[in-house]
């Protein structure tokens, strides 16, 4: 299987101006790889950097140091020196990103927050809107709920929202922050059956879960991100 | 569809090369470079005194510059030095492929003529002059920007600061520019009605493809508009960058003062 994801020797800290400039070294060294169709979970303890390793794999957070390629259509991008532009031609066609939380835009129906990232995609609306709905409707997000902007739902709605704005692409490459976390057992083994279909048809995932049961299924391999650990 | 990011073919469409104005021995901005490309919204944020606005003074042609220039590619696709163009071209720029909106739409309005007429006023002056045909247009901006049609007959000066608004914004949007500046568009607004103007922008500037450049101080506006940021202190570029990066990982002290005082809802 072609590899998606190559990090080779990034490195991550953080400098806080604000507090007579210290340094706080995040990670290290890091280097691993992910295939096509393999799901790569990080492990270790809170704070260990899991979070910052993938907001560098999206570009979220910037790379001090070594090399984060990506496959995108056939030629290798190095996202830790990409231009904004390239990183934004990843995130619309190559990468997507499940985080915790859900930032939501004031106005905006549940329904179209989830239809975004295919309209964006040029999808026409119609089409957008109904996977949208297909998507909510299997996770258990009650119809009455689509037209309404997602800011005033519980957390574990709010979070279905954000999984099913963020499996809705077709995307080769996906980035899962905790997908599970404030789910119901039903939900959990929803979205569960969802990283197995993208497995299968060859997605690439980096995923961060606390729970055992979750990991034990969806992890083909872990990596332990302690060994990356930056500490002087 | 329109697609901001394809990278292999688009050119840029607004090109800025090492701007500076000084007011005497006061330079206001200093060694301003980047380009901007078809449907990339970029923010230019810092406080009061940064420049910001002086820059985007220079980019429409308002102000001239002190050094350096600024480029734009007409719709020939010819990249042309904005301070050789004749005032036949200028006035091609402001009428119909630019827009500007102000922060205070007092600015950028008739206020003492119809709302149909604000929108329709722009129509004519590229041309039209089917009246049945203007106004349908006008209607259907005013619909867009959500301003019922029974107030298509009133002056702005009856409008509320919001409702205003987005009048300026259907005035400029309506003979499909490409290229639309925007200084503080949400600034003198309540937040409600702030939300609900940031909303209608978001959505315009997507299915537009609208290429922006937008002058906050609001770094909540910058980040649910923009894909790119430049951070302005002192008169000069300090940060520049996407714009979720530059706000969650920023790296330049001022950039993290800046970010670290926001307040929590």
């Amino acid at each position: 299987m072609s590899v998606m994801i190559k990090l080779s020797d990034a490195e991550k800290s953080f400098t806080m101006h604000l507090q007579n400039g210290i340094r706080l070294p995040v990670v290290r060294g890091v280097s691993f790889h992910v295939a096509a169709g393999e799901c790569v979970v990080l492990a270790g303890p809170s704070g260990a950097g899991k979070s910052s390793i993938l907001k560098m794999i999206f570009g979220n957070y910037r790379c001090d140091s070594g090399r984060i390629e990506i496959l995108h259509r056939g030629a290798t991008i190095d996202l830790a020196t990409a231009e904004p532009r390239q990183v934004l031609e990843l995130r619309r066609t190559t990468i997507g990103y499940v985080s915790q939380f859900l930032r939501a835009v004031p106005r905006v129906a549940a329904l179209d927050v989830v239809a975004e990232p295919l309209v964006v995609s040029g999808v026409s609306k119609d089409e957008a809107r109904q996977r949208a709905g297909d998507l909510l409707r299997r996770l258990n997000i009650a119809e009455r709920l689509w037209t309404l902007p997602p800011a005033t739902f519980s957390g574990g709605e709010q979070q279905r929202v954000n999984i099913a704005r963020g499996f809705i692409s077709d995307f080769p490459i996906l980035l899962l922050d905790e997908p599970t976390a404030s789910l119901d057992a039903g939900n959990r083994e929803v979205v569960m059956s969802m990283i197995a279909e993208k497995k299968k048809v060859g997605v690439a995932m980096i995923a961060i879960v606390h729970d055992d049961e979750v990991r034990e299924r969806i992890a083909d391999r872990l990596i332990d991100v302690s060994s990356f650990a930056a500490a002087a | 569809m329109f697609d901001p990011t394809s990278i292999a073919t688009d050119q840029p469409l607004l090109v800025a090369d090492n701007l500076a104005k000084s007011y005497g021995r006061l330079p206001a901005c200093r060694g301003v470079s980047f380009k901007l490309y078809p449907g990339e919204v970029l923010a230019i944020v810092g406080e009061s005194g940064s420049g910001k606005s002086t820059l985007l003074q220079m980019l429409s042609t308002q102000l001239q510059p002190s050094a350096g220039r600024v480029s734009y590619r007409m719709r020939d696709g010819v990249l042309r030095d904005l301070a050789a163009l004749g005032e036949a071209e200028r006035r091609f720029l402001f009428r119909t492929d630019w827009g500007f909106v102000h922060q205070d739409p007092a600015m950028g309005l008739r206020m003492a003529v119809s709302a149909g007429a604000n929108v329709g006023e722009r129509l004519m002056a590229v041309g039209w002059n089917n009246y049945g045909k203007i106004r349908d247009t006008a209607s259907t901006w005013l619909q867009r920007v959500e301003i019922g049609l029974d107030r298509i007959d009133d002056a702005p000066r009856t409008y509320s600061g919001g409702m205003r608004q987005r009048l300026q914004i259907a005035r400029n949007l309506v003979t499909s520019p490409r290229l639309v500046f925007m200084d503080e568009p949400t600034g003198g607004l309540d937040v409600s009605v702030q939300a609900r103007l940031l909303d209608l922008l978001r959505g315009l500037v997507t299915e537009l493809g609208l290429a922006v450049v937008i002058v906050t101080h609001d770094l909540a506006v910058a980040r649910l508009l923009s894909h790119r940021v430049m951070v302005m202190q002192g008169g000069r570029v300090i940060e520049t960058g996407l714009t979720d990066q530059v706000l969650d990982d920023p790296r330049e002290p001022y950039t993290q003062l800046l970010v670290s005082s926001i307040l929590p809802a």
